[in-house]
């Protein structure tokens, strides 16, 4: 079995969640890993972040460079070449970092690549067996990566549940000398934080959120009213931020915000994760469709097949009567 | 500014239910509707947007077949100087390393500043673009959402990143950039605008065109491989609500009262 190692991804001196997920996506490969964890940075905040992993990995890797103190997936990528060993596979967490190191890391490192894995069976004759989803989750597949020669995998967040098990006192090993002075043709500049808009969406209990099932701007008018009919706001999922139907602040989704609603109507969102990362706290989730196989209905607690440019306005209707609001 | 953009036809996910064909080792692709990748489209107008800036040309290329034709007219009709179709047998099955390599020999034939993909594609997995960066030893950003030119031969991008920030860089040419949705509004393109570069001839390269080794590429060198196609069964799923709509209207309201999700 080849050895592997996962690169661990952190801010503010604290892990990011994935790192047990790693972890666990690591123990699927083979339940008797030693795993080594593979950590960047600089000063007290990735000493912090080494000394929490070790109870997770058996071994730490620290890598101190001042030049790493912003996480530039080149020079990251330039210091991993330096001290991985060929053949090793190297898990990396699938989110915004993960997207711009691993596919150009994989080439470095002559070895294969397999991206988004959300279920991992197990290797049979240097064959990795795994799950990965294709067209917005619509259908998965089964595919196959041959690790003879090492692989970088990259790991769905939230797909694998950290391992409860009994911790180990791992030991942290500087490998910072073996990197060296590290230089990129891209450079960092600065982090934009994104404005918060005229509704705040994570501070309401009920959302109605519509997507690309509401097909033009127009239409948006009707979610709006059945939103305010509940005493709820509008939220939306990427591909109405893309037609500029409504504003990047009302965006659910790992691009978007994280909300924490008690009740989430999702009207027309087929269900892509990228989406689903962005609902939090488990609310009750009603879903209408037209298309009754659309992935978004393996999470929703409830499900309607209809017409959401005749189903929506009749319910915003049934609503005022109740609340004793003549319908229009 | 000579840019290359990268784009692939893809079945369309928003005119199509993805479903398995009866065998149940692939998707079922009969009437399947296909179009340019979405995000390769953004890639397209934002090259066009460059160009029209400070001046140069924009080359859609695509790996595929006679049938992928039908996207570098489209592209062309957007606006695109040039459209090339990339053909072989032997690239056929290739995986992600594999196109990488085919157009990584198609990139060294020409002189392109800037390259561009869209994010990832329907059925692909977010990585063409920066394996094409590092075989070519060029910088590279994904989930580019901004560009603009700036002096000395450089960039200043922004990159999507979680929350919807947006993480400042400056990148120097040329390089790869992978582009996210929403960079821009994609123009608008009629039937007479593909009918206007219909007859317009779109040159073709294959293995030895190119000089890449047939054994390199395909899918006898491909690690990584797709066995079959399932549908995924994630939790237990919703309870379906039926009847007539005005039955389902009044079970629903009566479950998100319920759930305090009226005021």
């Amino acid at each position: 079995m080849p050895r592997i190692f996962a690169y661990i991804a952190h801010k503010g001196g604290v892990a990011d969640d994935s790192a047990a997920e790693l972890a666990a996506a690591a123990k699927k490969i083979d339940a008797a890993a030693t795993l080594t964890a593979v950590v960047m940075g600089w000063g007290a905040e990735l000493d912090s972040v080494c000394n929490a992993l070790r109870g997770s990995y058996a071994e730490v890797w620290k890598i101190a460079n001042e030049s790493l103190v912003y996480p530039n997936a080149e020079l990251v990528r330039k210091a991993l070449v330096k001290v991985l060993p060929a053949g090793g596979v190297v898990l990396v967490a699938h989110e915004h970092f993960g997207i711009d190191l691993a596919p150009g890391l994989s080439i470095k490192l002559k070895a294969a690549f397999v991206s988004d894995v959300l279920e991992i069976e197990g290797v049979e004759d240097a064959q990795l067996k795994v799950v990965r989803q294709e067209f917005g989750g619509q259908v998965s597949a089964h595919v196959r990566c041959d690790i003879s020669s090492g692989a970088v995998v990259t790991i769905r967040p939230g797909a694998f549940k950290p391992l409860e098990s009994t911790p180990v006192s791992g030991s942290v090993n500087d490998k910072s000398a073996d990197v060296g002075v590290l230089t990129a043709s891209r450079r960092y500049l600065q982090t934009m934080v994104a404005e918060s808009g005229d509704v705040d969406i994570t501070k309401h209990n009920v959302l109605v959120s519509i997507g690309r099932g509401i097909q033009e701007k127009d239409n948006v008018a009707i979610a709006q009213e059945l939103a305010d009919a509940m005493g709820g706001a509008l939220s939306c999922s990427r591909p109405v931020v893309d037609a500029k139907w409504l504003d990047k602040s009302r965006q659910v989704g790992s691009s978007g915000k994280t909300v924490k609603p008690k009740v989430y109507l999702a009207c027309g969102i087929s269900g892509a994760f990228q989406h689903l990362v962005g609902i939090k706290g488990n609310p009750f989730i009603v879903a209408i469709n037209k298309n009754p196989k659309a992935p978004i209905f393996q999470v929703a607690d409830v499900g309607i097949v209809d017409d959401l440019l005749e189903f929506l306005p009749e319910l915003t209707n049934k609503i005022r009567e109740m609340h004793g609001v003549s319908a229009k | 500014m000579e840019i290359l953009v990268c784009a692939r036809r893809v079945p369309d996910t928003s005119e199509n239910e993805i479903t398995l064909n009866s065998a149940g080792n692939d998707i079922e692709r009969d009437e399947l509707v296909y179009s340019v990748n979405e995000p390769d489209n953004y890639a397209v107008e934002e090259a066009l947007q460059i160009a029209a800036r400070i001046g140069g040309n924009v080359t859609v290329v695509t790996v595929g077949g006679e049938d992928d034709e039908e996207i570098l007219r489209r592209e062309m009709a957007m606006g695109a100087n040039h459209g090339v179709l990339i053909t072989d047998e032997a690239f056929s099955g290739s995986d992600g390393l594999g196109i990488a390599t085919i157009l990584k020999a198609f990139v060294e034939k020409g002189n392109y500043d800037l390259i561009l993909t869209g994010v990832q594609a329907e059925d692909g997995g977010a990585q063409v673009g920066g394996m094409l960066a590092a075989m070519l030893d060029y910088p590279f950003a994904s989930l580019v959402n901004s560009i603009e030119v700036l002096e000395g031969r450089k960039l200043k991008i922004s990159r999507e990143i979680a929350g919807g920030d947006k993480e400042m860089n400056e990148i120097d040419l040329p390089c790869v950039l992978s582009i996210q949705t929403g960079i821009n509004e994609p123009r608008y393109v009629g039937m007479r605008g593909i009918r206007a570069v219909a007859s317009v001839p779109i040159p073709t390269y294959g293995a030895s065109e190119l000089a890449v080794d047939p054994r390199s590429v395909g899918g006898a060198a491909a690690r990584v491989k797709r066995v079959d196609y399932f549908l995924p069964a994630l939790g237990k799923g919703a309870e379906m609500l039926e009847g007539s709509r005005e039955e389902v209207i009044d079970r629903l309201v009566g479950l998100v009262a319920a759930k305090g999700g009226l005021k």
